[in-house]
This record gives structure tokens, C-alpha cells and sequence, in this order.
């Protein structure tokens, strides 16, 4: 089987694995929080009856094991269950299902985090090769410095400095990026601006550094000594010979901070009161709405692993060694 | 030459060594390709390897590691330098910047310097047993699952560093901390548990590119102990990447208690950190235009962590520089 | 960051109105305050302008959130209701407690069965119209054995409700309530169109001065204003919207970026430097909102009277006001009624911080320099965590020893509230005494939170609360109240040490009456029906 092939496979069959344990694993440590969501929603004001009622109805009286159960059955033939909330008085049921709950967020997360990937990785890309370039000069120690002071800062603090100087001094952009779906995509763009900005400045340097790090790695690199001694261009050494053998770190921590970019944004969502699934997950986290918690988690597992995969297979096409094993 | 090996021609260095050095003596020498190359350093004092290492080094390393040794300064010596109490508590709350506050008082009337100063202690402390901490766990496990590459152990260790990384790790550590109690030792050991997991695969997969070289299939022939091969062939091949990613870990803690005192659970109170103060104070920079102090407040304490950031970096980079054999 | 145990916490509040109501308790009543009201609505209706697009900004607002009523649990949703849905009493932005879908009502003598005549000629937004049926449904809608509403309690005591007349409802008592008509103005009892005998909520059409375009549950909603709204001078833009902005740095920027016309819930550490940007005023209002520290009496070292005198007068008021609340608020005398309240006991002499009693009752009860932990978050309120650290501070003068412990804000309401000894914690406060000690204070509330049960003091308050509750002489009334506060003030686990403001900043382009209503933020929740663009 060709080599790629075969870690696409194996990988798919491994994350399925990780899947599973990962919902083992959240499933069981938001049982052993204290609360539930019959407590969390009811509040105190609830009569212990009102709430074991309310647990009946949600099947939160079941053992723990036959809950589970029940929602991997649900999980293994496509249905993500339905929230806890919105179970009504009077038992009316009008608790919506988590796909309809995540599906708008997620959208917004993905366009947000892919917003911020087509600024920040081509400008990490650039500044990290011409970093190595001119490595050691005034503009290298510039970069290195303004990228790792913009990282320094907390997200919230990169936020809010850029509200200060793009959106109440100048007017540039608007403070808050209240999308909807019907938000047409120019719009979208321009609303998302700030959020995807925040982001790239914390991403960034990250990424930059392994580029600029995997690069200088191979420069004392026989062949690029050689390539160096037959008098080719710095610039060209850099883009046609050594570039292309340091793609496999490179890819790995690009997919590492694009795995953060839909996971991670939770505070950029709250500064910017961004509709999307972070805060979704944390409002869940809060109100042990056991089924939303899960199914975003099975959306952030799924998002790292496929990355992780994607990264996997650029290292094994960029390497022929991988790519024609003996 | 050992006689239960036939071959004549050395296929290996643990041949060519074999025939260079007695055995006998190599076990009490206790010989790595390190401690060789060292042996024409070793000769000249510690004191003097220091000194030509700092005059060899680049401005930006040098200002590195003087930021470092002033911020280690300030640790140390807190309690001496700092003018006020950590939470000394003063009549007058947001006091302006005098030669009685130099940085004026916080919400609750506290110096901003003396809190600063404490800071440093608290939060670099933290950061760096933290970190290293994580570069233990992850670090030894990283190397050991490289040794067993494709065994059991490196199976169930990655495939379960895989599931720790594909938990958002913010949410986990929320979570972890709710369930255990937010006091500072559980901080430190569960954001160094979550933080092990991207040490450990850093370190394996550095470490899976030594482990097949030669010199450590010698070690191992030679029938050291695993600790040994270690430590003394794998782990000095594998430092610069993971000095590079202990730079940038150190600083992410920072931003890890910040983020966490965001949602309530970081350092206890009135415990100072630059996270939680910068978290505490990030409100007023969106006042500039009305009282341009009140917004530097925040500043200080980003500019504190920043600051050191960029200094550790430095000293990374000279570091690596320096291990890659470039010279320039 | 979402926090929604503070939610909760919020469910719990049903502060309406601070005016005595007892007054209006027959039918007689009725005719002052409401021909105020309607004067006050003729005044206003010749000033204000029609038109615009009104955008609020709130600090509250989950993702769990939902249009039936029975689950409203935050500001957010009061102001959704209070916008599409009218209830059978209203509290004015004047302060009185009025008829709103009701029209008048009669009470019997011993407060015991209700009357109450319903507005005739009112349309729902899909064209029905309005009577008795809907609002029995919609007041079933949060009984009965399965009810899981915040406000099932509260309607226990109604043992019937018949339909007297197409619009006439007779609700029956077990026992006398003088203060009734104050629970049927809750915001969780709107009244929504009736189908099959229950109330359909999913279409969030009701009565009101705006209909529902669009509900995004932790997000936002849009309405529009309804063409047929039978209320005069009321719902002058034509359209609004409500975002929820959670993070007080993203509100305060929206309202100064002019994103937003208005915010609620402004941070009182930095109001002065809001207050300086020219296009934005700052509107505050006291009412009934207090923090407290409840110790739970039940619990060492708390079940010694001597260890609470001890820390109450440990305690600098003062500097809590000011710090904490930065000079927006007043401070507590160790009982939950505040001068917004009716029979607020103003000749209860103020406790003061005073560290040398304080010592003397720590020395006597043999807890000197002995470690007491004070269980904090930030999700109690904002500054709990600074609060406890000032009391700390104070205290330490004293010879007191307390430890200050942060607990996670997720699961604090759950956790540590009503559970851990010592504790910080808020409450809205209630519109009047009946309905305050009731909630947290008598022996069978699961919410007293001092779990002050037992002793002659707290058997004598008990007594009390139930006799004041159907006294119909003012007079005696306001003995019994007053004495009330003196024994929570003096026995009780209640540590009150400030009643805050509600700060909001308004866009200087919005108008309203120049007295809001101080029961809640932003104009009782109600700014959007009530204000309009200059």
C-alpha cells in the first residue's frame, strides 16, 4: 500500500480510538463535578422532588455506564442527542438537538479561525524565511523581538489594545463582531476583522520561530554548504533547498496553532462577543449540559486530529525517504 | 576485541570503539561522545569557559541574560527591595503615579511596585517549576517511549498523549482544577501535566531521530542501563529543540494562569501574579483618551512578563546558535 | 466569561417595587396611584419622538437561554419579557406597583381572596385575543406537581384560581398575602396566548409594545415594534435590539464606540473614567441589591453569638463602600431591608467598624489570632475576592485571623454558597420585607443561608414574619418589620455590609422620564418599551 495511503488509514482507525477515549474521559470528569444539570438550571430555588423529577425526565437517574452507553448508541448512528436546556415546564420538551445548536457556531468558529489562518500563516511563513535570511541582523532581532512580545501578552490584553487603537481612535473596525447567518460575507470580513487580527498576533510567532528555526537548522547542512560554494543565491538556497526539507516541523506547529484557532478562542469570542463554539462549550462546562460538552468535544477532537493527519502527510510528501521507503 | 564476535570488519562504531579502548577502563570512565568532545574544554576553569562564552556573545544574548539575572534579583530579594507589603492596603485606591506610590495604587490601594516586585517571585517561581516540571514528565517519557519505539510503552504513551492534546486544554484544566480544589500546588501539577503532553512530543520525536544513530546502539551493546544511555547519549543530542521549546513553554505559563484567573481559578489571592494583575487592570486601557496613567496600570505588569519573554528567547537563540555549528 | 451560576443566582430575585403597597390593598386603593400613572404617561406621551433603532447592550445572557418563562433566569430574559409580553401588574418607572393587563382588582378582608378584573379589547400579536383563559394558563404554567419553575413556590399558597367572567379571575389564598399583586408582577408570570389549556411560549407572541423578530439564545434579539399595542405613550422605537455582551470591557467599549445606545452593569472602579467620555451619561440608581457574607450559624466557630459580633464589628463598612463600590453604594447595618424598602428601620442605631469591641468579643468567645476561613469568588460579585481581602485586613487590626480562600467560580453557587461556613455572596432584594425574609431568612427556606433556624431569637422572628404577613394595620406592621431587622441585626449569622448601585451609561441621544425605576437596571428592564430617541 502507498505509504500515504496507509497513515491516512491507520490514523482514521487511531482517531476513532481517541474519539471514544476522549469521551470516556470528559463524560466521566463532568460526573464527578459536583452538581448537575438538574441542579445547575433548577437553581437552589428547586424542591429536592422538583429536581429528582427533572433528573427522571432527563435520565440523569441512570447509572453512569448506561448513560454513556445510551449516547455512544446515539453517537455510532449519527445522532448527537438533543441539550439538556430548554426542557420546559410542565413537561413540555422543547430542548433543541446539539447539531442545531453547534452547527451556526461552528460555522462562525471555522470562518473565524480560517479568517485568521489566511492572514497568519503566509505572514509567519514570510517573516520566519526572511528571519532566517538575514538571520542575526537588526531585522531578524526586530522580528524576533515584536513577535515575542505581541505572544507575551494575554489575549485579552492583545483585544483590547487593538479595540483602542482600530476601533476607538480610529474607527477603523467595529468593537464588536455580533455575526449572524444572515450576515453577507464582505460584511463577515469586515465584522471578524478585530477577532482574526487578536489572533494572528498571538499565533504568529509560533510559528514563525519554527520557520525560521528549521531553516537555520539545515544551513550547516553539507549540501547547502555545497549549494553555497557554487556561488547560488541566498535567497534561492533558502526557497529551493532548504525550505522544502523543513517542511515536516513547519507543518507540525502551523497544525498545531490551527488546531488552537478553533479550539483555544474562547476569550476572542467573549472580548468580542463572537457567537462561537468555545463559548458554547464552557456555558455547557457550567451547567453539566452532559450531551453539548460532548459534542464539542468530539468537534475539537475531530478538528485536531484531522490537522494532525493533514500535518502527517505534507511531512510525508515533502520527504521522499517517507514517501519511497526502501 | 571481544571473541563471541567473529566479523573482522568493524560494521559499527561499538566495533571501532571496541578496538580503540579497553573495555574495562571505557565502564569506569564512563565514556560518552559528550564528556569526549568536553575534555578540550574541560581543561580551562569553569569561570574562564564562562567569560570567553560571554564575550563570544551577541548583544541581544547579553541584554537576555541580564534582564534574567535583574528578574532573578527581584525574586530573590523581594521582600528586601519592595517598597510596601505584598497586600499592604492603603487608604487611597488608584493612587497616581508619586514618589510615595512610584506606580500609584491599585484598586484596593496597594502599591502597583511592591506588587510588581512580589510578582516576580510568584510568578516566575511558578512558571519555571511549573515548566520544568513538564519538561520532566514529558521530557523523560518523550525519550524513554523513543527507546521503545514501537513497543508497548511507546504505544500507550503516545496514543494516550494523543487523547490528553485532543481535550481543549484550557476546558480541562478548568475542569480538572473544579474537581481538585484551585490551590496553587494542584495549578502546578495539572498545567504541567497538560503542558508535558507537547514536551513529550517534541522530545520523542527528536529523540527517535538519535536513538537509531550508532553511537547510542553502541552504548546499548556496550550493555549500559537505560537510565545511562539516556542521559548521557540522547539527552545532550536532544537539548537545543528542547531548550527552543522550553523558552516558549515558560512563557505560555504565564499565559496559562492568566487565562485561568480569567475564569476564576488561578493563583489565591492576595497572592501577586502578572497575569491575574494584568487581568485585573486590562478594563482601564480602553480609558486612554480620559487618563493616559490609568491605562499604563495594565501595561506594567504585560510589559513585566514581555519583557522576560523576549529575554529568555534571546538567550534561547543564542544558545541554539551556537549548538547548530553555524558560525557567523 | 459566561457565568452561570450568577444567573442562577439572579432567578432568585423578584424585586418589583420598594413602595408600601399595603396601602392599596382593597380596591379603593386603586385610584390614586394609577390616575398618577396615567397622568405621568399623558405628560410623557406629548415629549416623546417616535422612531429609531435602539440597541442595548447586557451584561447577562447564556446560551441555555430559552422564551418559556418558567426558565428565565437573568436579565437578559426579564428584558425579552418585560419587551414582547405585558403581566397583570406593573411596577412604573415612578416606583408604585399598578395594573397593567388587569384592570382592577378587589381583595377580601382578610387578604385572602383576589378579584381581579381583566382589560378588555387587547390582541395578542397574532390577532387573539386577550382574557381570562390566558392568564389562568399562563399561571398554571408554573404549578402543579412536575412544575419545574423558579416561581412554583412563590404560587404554592394559591390553592385556586377560577374564571369569574370572560375577564375576570379569582385567585383563592391559604393564607392572607397583603402583598399578592407584587408576585403576579414577576417577570417569570407573563401572559402568553393560551392553546389547548396551556400557554404557547415558542412563538414569543404576546402582548406587548414589541414583537419578536428573532431570538438568538446567549446572542441577541431583534424586535419590532408592534402597530397595535394597546398601551398609550409606550414603545416609541420602531425597532430594537438587545445584545448580550458579557464582558464588561466589551460593553463599556460598545456604549463609548456608540455600537450600542446603552449598557447595564457598569464597572464602579472605572465609572468615573466612562462618565468623562462626552457622548455617553451615567445613570444610577439605588435600590434594594446587597452583598453580603452570610455565616452560617449552624457551624463552628459561627454558632457563637460572640465570634459574630466579633467579625461584624471587624468589619470597615466604609472602606468596603469605598473601594469596592468606589462611593457608588451605601452601607449595611447587618439586615437585608434597605431604605428603598417600605418599613426600612432607620432608628436601629448603624454598626461601625470598631476593632477594640471586636476584640473584646473574640477574646471572649477564645478565638483570638485562631485561623476562620472566608470562602470567596468573583462570581458572588464583582470585588468579592478584593472585599474578603479588605475584611481580612480590617479584622487582622482586630486580632482576628482569616484566611481568604478563592474558590472556583463554576460550581460556586452550588459548592459554597449555602454550604461552607463563611462565605460571600449578593442578593437583589426583594420589592418588599414579606417576600425578603421569606426567600433567605425564615426557618423553612432552603435559601436561608445563614441557617439561622433555632433560639429564642430566631423562633421570635419567625412568629413575626407570619403575623406581619396578613396584618393589615400599617402601623403595627411596621413594629413588627422593625423588630424584625433589629433581631437579624443583632442575633443573626447576616453579615450586610453594603447595598450597591445599579450603574448604567446611556447614549446622551436616548431620553427618559426623569425618574427611572429603581426595582432593577435600566429602567426596571424595561428601558426599551419605556424610552425613546431625542
Amino acid at each position: 500500500m502507498h505509504p500515504v495511503v496507509r497513515t491516512v488509514l491507520q490514523r482514521l482507525g487511531l482517531g476513532l480510538v481517541t474519539l471514544f477515549v476522549v469521551s470516556l474521559i470528559l463524560f466521566s470528569s463532568i460526573e464527578f463535578l459536583p452538581g448537575d444539570f438538574g441542579e445547575a438550571v433548577l437553581g437552589q430555588a428547586a424542591l429536592p422532588e422538583t429536581v429528582a423529577a427533572f433528573r427522571k425526565e432527563l435520565g440523569l437517574d441512570l447509572p453512569m455506564h448506561e448513560r454513556y452507553w445510551q449516547w455512544l448508541k446515539g453517537m455510532l448512528t449519527g445522532d448527537m442527542g438533543n441539550s439538556f436546556s430548554g426542557r420546559g415546564a410542565s413537561g413540555q420538551d422543547r430542548s433543541r438537538p446539539v447539531v442545531e445548536l453547534l452547527g451556526p457556531r461552528l460555522a462562525n468558529t471555522l470562518f473565524l479561525a480560517a479568517m485568521a489562518a489566511v492572514i497568519s500563516v503566509p505572514l509567519a511563513l514570510f517573516l520566519g524565511i526572511t528571519a532566517a535570511l538575514y538571520r542575526n541582523s537588526i531585522y531578524d532581532r526586530t522580528v524576533n523581538a515584536l513577535t515575542l512580545t505581541t505572544i507575551s501578552f494575554p489575549e485579552f490584553f492583545v483585544a483590547y489594545c487593538l479595540i483602542l487603537i482600530l476601533s476607538s481612535f480610529t474607527k477603523i473596525f467595529p468593537s464588536l463582531a455580533n455575526v449572524g447567518p444572515e450576515t453577507e460575507f464582505w460584511e463577515r470580513v469586515y465584522l471578524t476583522a478585530l477577532p482574526a487580527l487578536t489572533l494572528t498576533l498571538v499565533i504568529v510567532a509560533h510559528m514563525m520561530r519554527m520557520t525560521r528555526a528549521a531553516i537555520i537548522n539545515l544551513m550547516a547542512s553539507p549540501y547547502i554548504e555545497m549549494a553555497e560554494l557554487k556561488g547560488t543565491p541566498k535567497a534561492e538556497i533558502i526557497l529551493r533547498h532548504a525550505l522544502p526539507n523543513a517542511w515536516a516541523p513547519i507543518v507540525t506547529v502551523i497544525a498545531f496553532n490551527l488546531a488552537y484557532l478553533v479550539v483555544g478562542v474562547v476569550v476572542v469570542e467573549v472580548v468580542f462577543v463572537y457567537p462561537g463554539v468555545g463559548q458554547l462549550m464552557v456555558d455547557a462546562v457550567t451547567t453539566r449540559d452532559v450531551p453539548v460538552v460532548q459534542g464539542c468535544a468530539m468537534v475539537f477532537a475531530a478538528t485536531y486530529i484531522l490537522l494532525n493527519l493533514f500535518a502527517d502527510i505534507i511531512s510525508i510528501i515533502t520527504n521522499p525517504r517517507l514517501l519511497h521507503p526502501r | 576485541m571481544s571473541t563471541d564476535k567473529p566479523d573482522i570488519t568493524p560494521s559499527n562504531e561499538a566495533e571501532l570503539a571496541d578496538q580503540g579502548f579497553d573495555e574495562k577502563e571505557l565502564a569506569d570512565q564512563g565514556y560518552s561522545a559528550a564528556a569526549e568532545v568536553g575534555m578540550i574544554k574541560a581543561r580551562r576553569t569553569l569561570r574562564e569557559n564562562i567569560w570567553r562564552g560571554l564575550k563570544s556573545a551577541p548583544p541581544t544574548a547579553l541584554f537576555g541574560l541580564g534582564v534574567i539575572t535583574i528578574y532573578v534579583f527581584f525574586a530573590l530579594f523581594a521582600p528586601l527591595l519592595a517598597p510596601y507589603g505584598e497586600a499592604e492596603i492603603f487608604d487611597l485606591s488608584y493612587a497616581p503615579w508619586s514618589d510615595e506610590f512610584m506606580f500609584g495604587t491599585d484598586q484596593l490601594g496597594r502599591d502597583i511596585l511592591s506588587r510588581l516586585i512580589y510578582g516576580a517571585q510568584n510568578t516566575v517561581g511558578i512558571a519555571f517549576i511549573t515548566t520544568l516540571l513538564a519538561f520532566v514528565i514529558g521530557g523523560g517519557l518523550g525519550i524513554t517511549a523513543a527507546i521503545n519505539n514501537g513497543g508497548w510503552l511507546d504505544n500507550l504513551l503516545s496514543r494516550s498523549v494523543d487523547v490528553l492534546m485532543a481535550i481543549p486544554s484550557l476546558i480541562f484544566a478548568l475542569i480538572l482544577l473544579s474537581m481538585f480544589g484551585a490551590n496553587t500546588l494542584n495549578l502546578i501539577f495539572i498545567i504541567a501535566i497538560l503542558d508535558s503532553t507537547r514536551v513529550f512530543r517534541i522530545a520523542r520525536a527528536v529523540s527517535l531521530n538519535v536513538v537509531v544513530m550508532d553511537y547510542v546502539e553502541a552504548a546499548r551493546l556496550r550493555g549500559e542501563k537505560m537510565f545511562w544511555v539516556l542521559r548521557r547519549e540522547i539527552l545532550p543530542n536532544i537539548m537545543p529543540p528542547l531548550v527552543a521549546e522550553f523558552g516558549l513553554r515558560f512563557c505560555f505559563v504565564f499565559l496559562t494562569i492568566a487565562a485561568l484567573s480569567f475564569l476564576g481559578v488561578g493563583i489565591q489571592p492576595p497572592t501577586a501574579d502578572w497575569g491575574s494583575m494584568v487581568r485585573e487592570t486590562a478594563g482601564l486601557i480602553q480609558f486612554a483618551e480620559y487618563d493616559i496613567t490609568a491605562a499604563m496600570t495594565p501595561m506594567l505588569p504585560a510589559a513585566a512578563i514581555a519583557l522576560l519573554t523576549v529575554a529568555v528567547n534571546f538567550v534561547v537563540d543564542w544558545f541554539l546558535h551556537k549548538s547548530s555549528g553555524l558560525k557567523e | 466569561m459566561v457565568d452561570i451560576k450568577d444567573l442562577e443566582k439572579a432567578a432568585r430575585e423578584g424585586k418589583l417595587d420598594r413602595r408600601e403597597f399595603i396601602k392599596r390593598a382593597g380596591a379603593l386603593g386603586l385610584a390614586a396611584p394609577f390616575a398618577t400613572t396615567l397622568l405621568t404617561q399623558a405628560v410623557q406621551a406629548a415629549t416623546p419622538k417616535k422612531g429609531g433603532y435602539y440597541k442595548l447592550g447586557y451584561g447577562h445572557g447564556s446560551t441555555t437561554d430559552s422564551l418559556d418563562p418558567s426558565t428565565h433566569e437573568n436579565g437578559f430574559m426579564t428584558a425579552t419579557v418585560y419587551s414582547y409580553a405585558n403581566h397583570l401588574f406593573e411596577v412604573e418607572n415612578t416606583g408604585k406597583l399598578v395594573p397593567e393587563l388587569a384592570e382592577s382588582f378587589e381583595a377580601s378582608k382578610d387578604a385572602t381572596t383576589w378579584v381581579i378584573k381583566l382589560r378588555k379589547g387587547v390582541e395578542f400579536h397574532n390577532g387573539k385575543s386577550f382574557g381570562a383563559d390566558d392568564v389562568i394558563a399562563a399561571i398554571n404554567h408554573h404549578r402543579g406537581e412536575d412544575s419545574k419553575s423558579a416561581v412554583k413556590s412563590l404560587l404554592d399558597p394559591v390553592v385556586e384560581m377560577k374564571k369569574t367572567g370572560s375577564h375576570e379571575v379569582t385567585f383563592t389564598l391559604a393564607s392572607g398575602n397583603a402583598d399578592f399583586p407584587y408576585i403576579l408582577s414577576d417577570y417569570h408570570l407573563p401572559i402568553l396566548p393560551e392553546k389547548d389549556g396551556r400557554i404557547d411560549w415558542q412563538a414569543g407572541v404576546g402582548t406587548g409594545g414589541y414583537m419578536v423578530e428573532k431570538f438568538d439564545p446567549g446572542v441577541s434579539l431583534k424586535l419590532k415594534r408592534n402597530p397595535n399595542y394597546w398601551k398609550a405613550g409606550r414603545a416609541h422605537f420602531d425597532e430594537a435590539e438587545l445584545i448580550s455582551l458579557i464582558d464588561v470591557t466589551a460593553r463599556q467599549n460598545a456604549v463609548m464606540n456608540e455600537e450600542v445606545h446603552a449598557i447595564d452593569r457598569c464597572d464602579p472602579k472605572t465609572v468615573h473614567l466612562l462618565g468623562r467620555n462626552p457622548k455617553i451619561r451615567i445613570l444610577e440608581s439605588t435600590g434594594t441589591l446587597h452583598y453580603t457574607m452570610p455565616m452560617r450559624v449552624s457551624q463552628a466557630p459561627f454558632d457563637d453569638y460572640d465570634v459574630r459580633m466579633a467579625l461584624k464589628l471587624a468589619v470597615d463598612r466604609e472602606q468596603l463602600v469605598k473601594k469596592i463600590l468606589l462611593g457608588h453604594g451605601a452601607i449595611g447595618n447587618d439586615h437585608p431591608i434597605s431604605t428603598a424598602n417600605p418599613y426600612h428601620n432607620g432608628e436601629m442605631p448603624q454598626r461601625a467598624y470598631d476593632p477594640d469591641k471586636a476584640r473584646f468579643h473574640i477574646k471572649k468567645a477564645g478565638m483570638e489570632n485562631q485561623q476562620i476561613d472566608l470562602s470567596t469568588s468573583d462570581a458572588a460579585f464583582s470585588g468579592a475576592v478584593d472585599a474578603a481581602l479588605l475584611v481580612k485586613d480590617s479584622a487582622a487590626k482586630a486580632g482576628i485571623n482569616i484566611n481568604v480562600i478563592r474558590e472556583p467560580k463554576d460550581g460556586y453557587w452550588s459548592n459554597v454558597w449555602n454550604k461552607k461556613g463563611w462565605c460571600t455572596c449578593y442578593w437583589g432584594g426583594r420589592p418588599t420585607e414579606d417576600w425578603m425574609f421569606t426567600a433567605a431568612y425564615v426557618a423553612e427556606s432552603k435559601w436561608n443561608d445563614t441557617d439561622w433556624r433555632t433560639g429564642p431569637a430566631a423562633d421570635r422572628f419567625n412568629e413575626l414574619v407570619v403575623a406581619a404577613r396578613s396584618e393589615l394595620d400599617t402601623a403595627k406592621r411596621r413594629e413588627m418589620y422593625h423588630e424584625c431587622q433589629q433581631l437579624v441585626n443583632d442575633d443573626g449569622g447576616a453579615l450586610v455590609p453594603m447595598f450597591a448601585n445599579f450603574i448604567q451609561a446611556i447614549n446622551k441621544q436616548v431620553v427618559h422620564a426623569d425618574q427611572v425605576a429603581a426595582n432593577w437596571d435600566m429602567d426596571g428592564h424595561k428601558s426599551i418599551e419605556r424610552w425613546w430617541f431625542a
